[in-house]
């Protein structure tokens, strides 16, 4: 935190031409404090178990495995961290060169110091009854099967070396450097998503392209990674080519017009626009979802069922959460309740009732029963507030999933053994929709989450969702202004806990089977997390968050794309989470209203200068002059 | 109008309000004053149905609002601002006042979910009606700061909207918690005029709370003056301001012989 170390005094009295840095001159309690972070995160992620797990998984075939990977992206980010410095309005910025991948070196070197001490360490003592992965498969892996020696030195030269390409990054230009992610990320991903590319070039029937590019021990080939990272420079350096081209193109243009003094926030008179062009995208993405699933194949089908029930579910709880304010953390119970409402009506297994109703019977029979069960969840709480209130609310979703495991109602339940049996959807004799069939499930799921998404943006531009924006903002003050909070919540509960029910019911429908332990707290944490991560009270972020979320890494119980790291899903959910949270606390696509809860202070800024503008111009025209503080 | 006999308020043996009397007439403009901890805000907040009275009657328009919830003593017609103010800040201006016609406003979920006649109409009836209210602060609130959310205003205009979203509830009985605290006097001698308007052209009663005596003297027709939770005196603002209790008050018992 010592200011002096980031301005040095000494340098701020020459010229600014001269801003230039030697390369020992550093900041070296920060590589410290760097290099320390680096280590504990790379014993972590030695000890979590993750390079022993992924050494058979090879990316790039004879060189590169994923294990090795999980040791080498850490210090990459750290020399990139260390190495990137606040530059102050008004202030000349030091120039950018090999300072920069020195210091990313000695943070990688000190860091990686981390993993020396490992390996002497687990060829010295034993402490594997804390530490189940302190064992010999992990020492061979960092000793790269060689001796103690080796893997004792090779570490911090490995970490210097990737700190340095990190910290380097600063000293290229900001292109180069983006072109550098984009390859390194490309051939990650093509890497990665083996199983997936694979099944995509065989709903379009190009299975030659994946067989070139992946060798027979799975993994990129050789020359597969060069193509795929000159492709990927290529595509990047095209990009800049036309955006450049298109730049001078809007800066011609501009030349033209007059300037305005105002700036584009004066003279832009309403904060929300719809332009024909976001509606022309708009028609554009549904059609591409219309169709798309037609070439997909079974495994992104599925996957992409999988995200969709998790839409449904987010877009349910946003409701809750998101719009009216209310943190519950068992919304669960409503997935639950449509689930086992469809499974018991529908199945010829369930003990109780031995009658098939068809699914949109079942479907119309769930979304009541979830409707009650929102009121009854939400009557008991809605006198409640904040912590109180979550911490109830994760009560009532334990006591749904306890209810279905219990022995007094296993006679309608079946206990553990859940329901099975559960019948597909019957689509007016048009269709069928079976599990193994995911493309159906895929068309049920799309059609719900445009129902889903069709309330949700209805009903935040109504009375209601008015009602539910003003209880969020301040509830007291709400109710003074004759806004009914207890229904309104209550509202909020049973427009949540329907949509959520929608979701449980093509579940049933879709796996066939149902059990009380697919209802576990995780999935509540999951959903909330999603909403959360994506951007809270806004659609299209809650959308995101799920594709982001369940799409790559995938459900509580369902595989993503990546589906290598199904075992450190969780653990990688509260990374992204600590990391969203710091970082970008209101969401991958906030909603305007989110973002500006959160940066208050500098939207107020923003607009105090804004007045000033205005003030200025009125009084400029000779008009009134409107007396604006900040 | 508004009938307030033996109102008591404990907060834990603490007497916020103590056998307190008060009466508005339809059409008065009364000022409530008092030195600070007197009770002006919990009284407010017992009549706009945020505090529960521990003993004492209520009727507004001969009826009682006792054990009624804020939000139905709003839909009764009675509506109050917040001495801190407020607003719902994430929402634009015109939100504001659009959230604060719920008890005037019938529409259902199903409405907005089918876009019914009665949706579309009652939606555009509400956003006028919420334009018009802010329109009564001249243009200070109305054009591009509709759709400004309500944080981005400056401190003057907060508390304009403020009152314009108490007057978006229709009310028959407005009760502002110092409207003008905080504002320059160019600012305060405005806002002391929109309150007469208020009353003479909007035909609101007004009941409010004011440190600032120009304005107190300017607009109230009664002044009532509380002192730990006691009305001590009642009347004009000469008689009130002449009476010797209320002097002391203020300003704390002088010592003998000065």
């Amino acid at each position: 935190m010592t200011v002096t170390g980031e301005f040095p005094t000494a340098q701020s009295a020459l010229p600014a031409a001269a801003r230039r840095r030697r390369l020992l001159d550093q900041d070296w309690q920060k590589l410290v404090r760097a290099g320390a972070i680096l280590a504990f995160g790379q014993v972590f992620i030695a000890l979590s178990g993750m390079p022993v797990t992924f050494d058979r998984r090879l990316l790039i075939d004879p060189i590169l495995s994923l294990g090795y990977l999980s040791l080498l992206w850490l210090p990459l980010v750290v020399g990139y961290w260390v190495g990137r410095e606040q530059v102050l309005e008004g202030m000349t910025a030091y120039a950018r060169g090999g300072r920069d991948a020195m210091a990313g070196a000695v943070a990688g070197l000190l860091g990686n110091a981390g993993l020396t001490l490992l390996v002497v360490g687990i060829t010295h003592f034993d402490i594997r009854d804390p530490l189940v992965n302190w064992s010999p498969q992990l020492l061979e892996i960092l000793e790269f099967g060689e001796s103690v020696w080796l893997g004792a030195l090779i570490w911090p030269v490995i970490g210097a070396g990737t700190g340095a390409l990190g910290g380097g990054m600063h000293w290229a230009s900001s292109r180069i450097s983006r072109t550098t992610v984009i390859v390194l990320l490309s051939v990650f991903g093509t890497a990665v998503l083996e199983s997936v590319i694979t099944d995509l070039t065989q709903g379009f029937h190009i299975e030659a392209v994946s067989d070139w590019l992946y060798g027979p021990k799975r993994g990129l080939t050789y020359p597969a990674a060069i193509v795929v990272a000159v492709a990927a420079a290529g595509v990047m350096t095209g990009l800049a080519a036309f955006r450049d081209s298109s730049a001078r193109a809007a800066e011609a243009a501009r030349g033209e017009r007059a300037t305005t003094v105002g700036g584009s926030g004066a003279t832009r008179p309403r904060w929300r626009r719809i332009p024909t062009r976001r509606l022309v995208n708009l028609v554009l993405a549904v059609a591409a979802i219309v169709v798309l699933p037609l070439f997909l194949g079974r495994l992104t089908n599925e996957l992409l069922a999988n995200v969709g029930l998790f839409i449904l579910l987010a877009l349910g709880l946003n409701i809750i959460v998101g719009l009216a304010g209310i943190l519950d953390l068992g919304y669960v119970a409503f997935f639950a309740v449509g689930g086992y409402s469809v499974a018991v009506l529908t199945s010829p297994g369930s003990p109780r009732f031995d009658a098939e109703i068809p699914w949109f019977g079942a479907l119309f029979v769930a979304m009541l029963l979830a409707g009650l069960a929102g009121l009854f969840i939400g009557a008991p709480v809605i006198r409640m507030r904040g912590d109180y209130l979550a911490i109830v609310t994760l009560g009532f979703g334990e006591i749904i999933r306890v209810l279905l495991l219990s022995d007094w109602l296993s006679g309608t339940f079946n206990g553990a053994q859940g329901i099975t049996n559960i019948p597909g959807v019957e689509v007016f004799g048009l269709a069928t929709v079976r599990g193994f069939e995911p493309r159906s499930v895929l068309y049920l799921v799309l059609v719900f989450c445009a129902i889903a998404v069709y309330v949700s943006w209805r009903l935040e531009n109504s009375r209601i969702g008015r009602a539910w924006m003003a209880i969020r903002e301040d509830e007291s003050v709400a109710e003074a202004m004759g806004v009914d909070t207890v229904s309104a919540k209550l509202m909020a509960f049973v427009t949540g806990a329907v949509l959520g029910s929608f979701s449980g019911a093509i579940l049933s429908a879709k796996v066939g089977s149902i059990f009380p332990h697919s209802f576990a707290i995780i999935v509540s944490i999951v959903i909330l997390v999603v909403v959360i991560f994506g951007g809270m009270g806004n659609i299209a972020g809650v959308i995101a968050g799920a594709v982001v979320l369940i799409g790559v890494l995938g459900g509580p119980n369902q595989p993503g794309l990546l589906q290598e790291f199904a075992e450190y899903k969780i653990l990688i959910y509260g990374a992204l989470l600590v990391w969203m949270m710091l970082q970008r606390s209101e969401g991958l696509i906030p909603s305007a209203r989110r973002a500006r809860e959160l940066h208050v202070d500098e939207m107020n800024q923003d607009a105090w200068l804004r007045a000033q503008v205005v003030a200025d111009d009125v009084a400029n025209e000779g008009g009134n002059r409107e007396k604006g503080r900040p | 109008m508004l009938e307030i006999t033996g109102l008591h308020v404990e907060f834990g043996g603490l007497h916020a309000l103590n056998n307190l009397d008060f009466t508005v007439e339809e059409g008065e403009i009364v000022a409530v004053i008092g030195p600070n901890g007197a009770g002006k805000t919990t009284f407010f907040n017992v009549v706009s149905g945020m505090v529960k009275p521990s003993e004492g009657e209520l009727i507004f328009e001969g009826r009682s609002l006792l054990g009624l919830d804020p939000n139905k003593i709003t839909a009764r017609g009675i509506a109050r601002t917040f001495q801190n103010v407020r607003l719902f800040n994430n929402m634009t201006v015109l939100e504001n006042v659009m959230v604060s016609q719920h008890c005037r406003t019938h529409q259902r979920m199903f409405d907005a979910l089918l876009q019914t006649r009665r949706f579309r109409t009652e939606e555009e009836q509400v956003r006028i009606r919420g334009q018009e209210v802010l329109g009564f602060f001249g243009t200070r609130l109305t054009g591009y700061r509709f759709d400004q959310p309500a944080s981005m205003l400056s401190y003057a205009n907060r508390r304009r909207l403020e009152i314009a979203r108490a007057m978006a509830t229709s009310p028959k009985l407005l009760l502002l918690d110092e409207p003008v605290a905080g504002m320059n006097p160019v600012e305060s001698a405005e806002l002391t005029q929109l309150i007469g308007k208020l009353r003479n052209e909007m035909g609101f009663t007004i009941v409010l709370i004011e440190h600032d005596m120009s304005v107190v003297r300017d607009i109230s027709d009664r002044v009532v003056v509380l002192d730990h939770g006691e009305a001590i005196a009642r009347g004009s603002y000469a008689e009130v301001s002449a009476n010797p209790q209320v002097i002391e008050a203020y300003l704390g018992q002088t010592s003998d012989g000065n």
